[in-house]
């Protein structure tokens, strides 16, 4: 019952002592009598992961440029009705609050697990508005033309289940308890102004499986997201510079079914030709390292391209150095039905200063031409704005609804 | 009575209100000098009863005793502790001589434990609304507090004087 430091104090030394007779290679057995040691040493016990943040303050909202933790869980809101400017005021205010202890490792007010708070593990909680919320914040004035669902593509079957929301909440943390934990909390704290209209969990490799800034893997095999932006580009492409949105930037989120079984009926060479990268490293057809760049020009025997028509890559790139995007990705693995083996694909996001300039172009090349549509089906879209972050007194939304 | 030493309370505070923790500030020998609330919270509610939360923690040399709690809220606010009623059922009352928090200790104010209770609304109390609280001190000094009201669906206890259920707030 009681919840004193005294309380915690001898559990957080006994996970220490745990590490460190571990680190010395002391056994399980010698384990015994290790607390009397460990307290007479003065040797620091490895730091743990779990005790990592993400700092929350700042002129931009954590979670879009933050190096994308194993585990995430997006949450998309619809609003009640007559939840007016001055109720998301409220609620943008409870949520900042519960974000800025959480991913500092503290419960959030009326916490009613507050041991499940202790490891942060990098969470970082990221905030959009939808246009609805924008509209019934400040009016439609205030909402930037490119706030609204993408346009209608050939290859979407999207369902309404997996699309559009008024405001999305992204937690991510390299630890799915601590994701699960902040979940909850924003989520009662959300109860009385909105309702769950979808949450999407993905993720990528574990923390510490692999170098950190390895480009990810879907769930095809593919090395997904090798041309990504730059960070030297970040403040031209990703970050709005003008208006309530200074600071902030755009999300797109697009949920695609991966179909493997069908996938699993091509042959590696067609896997490679499909998106003109190597499976094994991600090099483009053309190349022999991952961030080589592809030869768009180079020509086979045949005098065919080598990085075919019809591959990914070149229909995703542009001649047009504006036509980018920060792509930051998770995979996602749910219960399979019926006679199929697998429901997976990817929680596919993307971070750009302005959706129709940058992400529309790109995403009409591909939907009307790009072999791996042939295997993929989006079946979820979203479109949000991304506030710009805030400071310690502050709140996520503010130059909005003040 | 729950304390827990003064580090866990500083641990717990707010930086604002560490600011006097230094402990030989003996220029101003009001009570309210060295009392602090840190994490105050109060359950929304509709209309009724409800009640507010948070860490009280005294760094100064003498004990400090919150006598009574106002605020715009409610007109009639009640100092209540927890107890055992003697067959294993927690029941929840009025404590006599109020709030005592020793010199260098903190109390914790929270569902279950000791509580500011507000007894008959004046409105309703939204999540995200701030409710101004005014602790009156036993040597007639005053400490305000700004407490957001957050939805909480614990703090449910019993009533030691009634045989029914009061809910310490009204979920809708």
């Amino acid at each position: 019952m009681t919840t004193g430091d005294d309380e915690r104090r001898p559990q957080l030394s006994r996970r220490r002592l745990l590490m460190g007779g571990a680190a010395a290679g002391v056994g399980a057995v010698a384990a015994v009598g290790v607390d009397a040691v460990w307290r007479s040493s003065s040797s620091p016990a490895p730091p743990l992961h779990g005790d990592e943040t993400v700092s929350f303050h700042g002129t931009h909202q954590a979670g879009v440029t933050t190096a994308p933790p194993a585990h995430a869980t997006f949450l998309g809101l619809d609003l009640r009705d007559g939840v007016d400017g001055e109720a998301l005021r409220r609620l943008m205010q409870i949520l900042t609050d519960d974000a800025r202890r959480l991913t500092d490792g503290r419960a959030a007010l009326a916490d009613s697990e507050p041991e499940l708070a202790t490891v942060p593990a990098r969470l970082s909680v990221t905030f959009g508005f939808g246009p609805r919320f924008v509209e019934r914040a400040a009016g439609t004035a205030a909402r930037p033309s490119w706030l609204r669902p993408l346009p209608a593509f050939g290859i979407d079957r999207l369902e309404e289940r997996w699309s559009d929301g008024d405001l999305l909440i992204q937690v991510a943390a390299e630890d799915p308890l601590t994701v699960a934990h902040a979940v909850r909390m924003v989520l009662k704290d959300s109860r009385s102004f909105a309702t769950v209209r979808w949450s999407q969990t993905g993720f990528r490799r574990a923390r510490g499986s692999e170098r950190p800034g390895t480009t990810m893997r879907n769930l095809f095999g593919q090395v997904d997201g090798t041309a990504n932006l730059a960070a030297e580009e970040f403040d031209r492409l990703v970050w709005i510079q003008e208006g309530w949105l200074a600071g902030g930037t755009s999300f797109v989120m697009r949920r695609i079914h991966m179909d493997l079984d069908e996938w699993d009926r091509l042959d590696r060479d067609g896997r490679e030709q499909s998106v003109g990268r190597r499976l094994s490293n991600g090099a483009p057809l053309t190349g022999t390292q991952e961030h080589d760049e592809p030869d768009f020009e180079a020509t086979n025997s045949l005098g065919f391209p080598v990085i075919a028509e019809f591959s990914h890559i070149r229909r995703a790139h542009s001649e047009d150095p504006d036509e980018q995007i920060l792509r930051r990705a998770y995979n996602y693995d749910l219960a399979p039905s019926g006679e199929e083996v697998s429901d997976s694909g990817l929680i596919f996001g993307s971070f750009q200063a302005d959706v129709d300039r940058q992400f529309v172009p790109v995403q009409r090349r591909l939907d009307e031409l790009d072999l791996l549509n042939k295997w993929t089906v989006p079946i979820g879209s979203s479109v949000f704005a991304i506030p710009p972050g805030c400071g310690p007194d502050g709140y996520i939304g503010e130059t909005l609804l003040e | 009575m729950r304390t827990t030493t003064t580090i866990a309370a500083i641990a717990a505070a707010t930086t604002l209100l560490l600011a006097g923790c230094g402990g030989e500030e003996a220029a101003d020998s009001e009570a309210s000098s060295s009392l602090s609330m840190s994490d105050p919270w109060v359950k929304s509610a509709d209309d009724g009863m409800t009640a507010a939360f948070g860490e009280l923690a005294n760094d100064g040399d003498d004990d400090v005793t919150v006598v009574a709690v106002t605020s715009p809220a409610s007109p009639m606010i009640e100092l209540h502790e927890t107890v055992d009623d003697g067959s294993g059922e927690m029941t929840m009352r009025e404590i006599e001589g109020g709030f005592v928090i020793p010199a260098g200790e903190s109390m914790t104010l929270e569902p279950g434990g000791n509580h500011i209770m507000l007894m008959d609304l004046t409105g309703p109390i939204a999540a995200g609304d701030e409710v101004t609280f005014t602790l009156e001190l036993s040597d007639g000094s005053t400490l305000d507090v700004e407490a957001p009201a957050k939805d909480y669906a614990g703090a449910n206890e019993n009533y030691e004087e009634g045989e029914t259920d009061h809910d310490m707030g009204d979920m809708s």
